[in-house]
């Protein structure tokens, strides 16, 4: 196994890491500030592909394209906690279970009604070849953009989060729902906000994924497991930990699914090393959350008071 | 008293519904009717769990695939002999149960949540990858278990039957057990699990009990499900499987006996229903379940619940 191909594997389970993120981040919030369990967190995700993918065959340009549908994925955010899920945040972990189901069937139907099961989206003409990033490593540009993209989110959170008002008030929320709103703050107006950002966020990712993996129905509903997983490890309501935990995530997914089936095939049969493979490396993820749990059981990055 | 009497009324009625079809020339309503009643084993297992035992489990659909797989399994290797299915799903599921239970409930809250969803999600990549039993395409099977003299669930109305009895003897069961010494000693320890512990309860192995009965008892819906179906995926193991049963429960009413086999059978008419009248069933499914959510806080059971206090009252 060269040194190229690993870190050409590195690059792309990093580049899936900061995807994840983008979904993560406003799940922990949501998670971690308002105790409230989203499934329709992942449909989020959907709905910004899908829109990411009208709107560039709409206007024929990939940058306004997602960008309208990131503002529209956020403003949907906005109206659907606006509507419904901020009466859920006082009601059981089971009712949220219930009720964020439902909205995951209502998006999955709504969204085959509108657009059909799937959408085409490829990347821009300009990103389509690739780009020699070390003597011997090409890498694809529109993954690099990816990389670029997840990498400038990132650090706009983290200084949103950390450096402004409306961060500390988030973080004053996650750690001490009640004495942040006994201290004035106004936690649902915050919220809504944040919802819609996190919203967002999903759609970026959706969008930007969308020409890698494909833009279709059901599209949420395994990746929003993976931000679950993520949000676990690093601790529900910690950025900072979303931001670890996806990376690791996205790493040990992405090198697992590379690397596995070689693995495999020094003791099964190849037909079925390669099947086993990937599926080994799922499963790899989720012991490592066991894992952590087990050290760590709130995470790596704990916030709650 | 009166109770009972509508309860065996119901299973009466249960009982005549294969004729009912029949006569109604709607026979191939039949596999709808069965089911709702594994749906309903399946369900009533996980009310045990998360009602009852106030364990939130994401994962119950682990126990009902393994079910699903232990059968097909054995069944694909020429072994058809039902009762050395249920003999092996018995010890497969409790064994699971039991290993998945033990780590998980030192979890509590969320972090039980997440970790019996990983558990399942664990089971449904590892089914994935058993190219040997069909991988990420499924098994089908040719044979059904054999019950012998000479009935085996190929036919129909056995598997209906056989389902219902499984239904019947599992509400019976669980009637007996909420008011049971052992019964209220869980009740006891969902409510304040610090306040039975100080009393003396081992709430732990209380727990680990609830949930590896529940877990057996789902493995035998999963066993019954692929004898009706004639078909296993991984599908049965994922996610969206566990929050469907979870979604039955809810519907039907959390923590009462009914809840488990009304939330299913609402749950699989409504579908049924909407699948024949819209194109797009779920859609209408999610609005109605949202609306139970908003309107209905103890379920369909909660609704009876009151309506018939009202009419009692006047």
């Amino acid at each position: 196994m060269s040194g190229v191909l690993l870190l050409e594997q590195a690059l792309n389970g990093l580049q899936f890491g900061l995807m994840l993120f983008l979904l993560a981040a406003g799940l922990t919030l949501v998670f971690g500030v308002m105790d409230m369990v989203n499934l329709a967190h992942g449909s989020l995700y959907m709905v910004g592909a899908f829109l990411a993918a009208w709107l560039v065959g709409l206007t024929g340009s990939f940058i306004v394209g997602v960008v309208a549908a990131v503002a529209l994925t956020g403003l949907f955010g906005m109206v659907l906690e606006v509507g419904l899920l901020r009466t859920l945040y006082v009601r059981d972990h089971l009712s949220q279970v219930l009720a964020t189901f439902a909205l995951i069937l209502i998006l999955n139907d709504g969204v085959k009604m509108i657009f059909g099961t799937d959408l085409p989206l490829s990347a821009p003409e300009a990103l389509s070849g690739p780009v020699e990033l070390l003597p011997g490593l090409h890498y694809p540009a529109y993954r690099l953009l990816i990389l670029g993209v997840g990498l400038l989110l990132a650090v706009l959170l983290y200084l949103l989060v950390q450096k402004t008002r409306m961060g500390a008030l988030v973080r004053a929320g996650a750690s001490n729902r009640e004495m942040a709103t006994a201290m004035g703050v106004d936690i649902k107006r915050l919220f809504t906000l944040v919802f819609g950002i996190g919203a967002a966020l999903c759609a970026v990712a959706g969008s930007l994924l969308g020409p890698l993996l494909a833009v279709q129905v059901g599209m949420g509903e395994n990746i929003l497991i993976l931000a679950f997983v993520v949000v676990v490890i690093g601790g529900i309501g910690s950025i900072r930990g979303a931001l670890i935990g996806a990376v690791l995530v996205g790493c040990i997914d992405t090198l697992g699914r590379a690397f596995m089936p070689h693995v495999f095939r020094a003791f099964l049969p190849p037909q079925w090393a390669s099947a086993a493979g990937p599926a080994f490396a799922s499963v790899t993820v989720y012991l490592f959350m066991a894992a952590v749990l087990a050290l760590k059981p709130r995470g790596l990055f704990p916030v709650r008071a | 008293m009166a109770q009972r009497a509508a309860a065996a009324l119901l299973l009466a009625a249960a009982m005549a519904v294969p004729w009912v079809l029949e006569a109604m020339d709607a026979g191939y309503y039949l596999s709808l009717a069965s089911r709702i009643v594994i749906y309903g084993i399946a369900a009533t297992s996980l009310n045990l769990v998360l009602g009852y035992g106030g364990m939130v489990s994401f994962g119950h659909a682990a126990f009902v695939g393994l079910g699903s797989y232990v059968t097909a399994i054995m069944i694909s290797e020429g072994l058809l002999h039902a009762g050395a299915h249920l003999l092996a799903v018995v010890a497969v599921t409790a064994l699971a149960a039991l290993l998945i239970g033990s780590i998980s409930l030192r979890t509590r809250g969320v972090y039980f949540i997440m970790i019996t969803l990983a558990f399942a999600q664990m089971l449904f990549y590892l089914a994935n990858s058993v190219k040997g039993y069909g991988g990420d395409e499924g098994l089908n099977i040719r044979a059904r278990s054999a019950l012998g003299f000479g009935l085996d669930l190929k036919n129909p109305l056995v598997t209906y039957y056989v389902g219902l009895a499984v239904l019947a003897a599992a509400l019976v069961a669980l009637a007996r057990f909420v008011p049971s010494r052992f019964g209220r000693a869980v009740l006891a320890l969902r409510d304040d699990d610090v306040r039975a512990e100080a009393l003396g309860f081992p709430t732990y192995r209380y727990k680990l009990i609830v949930f590896v009965v529940a877990g057996i008892l789902g493995g035998i819906a999963g066993a019954l499900d692929v004898n009706l179906q004639g078909y296993v995926s991984p599908n049965v193991l994922h996610w969206t499987k566990s929050g469907t049963l979870m979604v039955m429960v809810i519907l039907g009413g959390v923590a009462t006996v009914w809840g488990g086999i009304i939330g299913a059978a609402a749950l699989l008419l409504m579908e049924e229903g909407l699948s024949s009248t819209t194109e797009h069933p779920e859609f209408w499914t999610g609005w109605v379940l949202l609306a139970v959510v908003l309107f209905a806080r103890h379920g369909l059971v909660g609704i009876a619940a009151s309506v018939t206090r009202k009419v009692l009252r006047q």
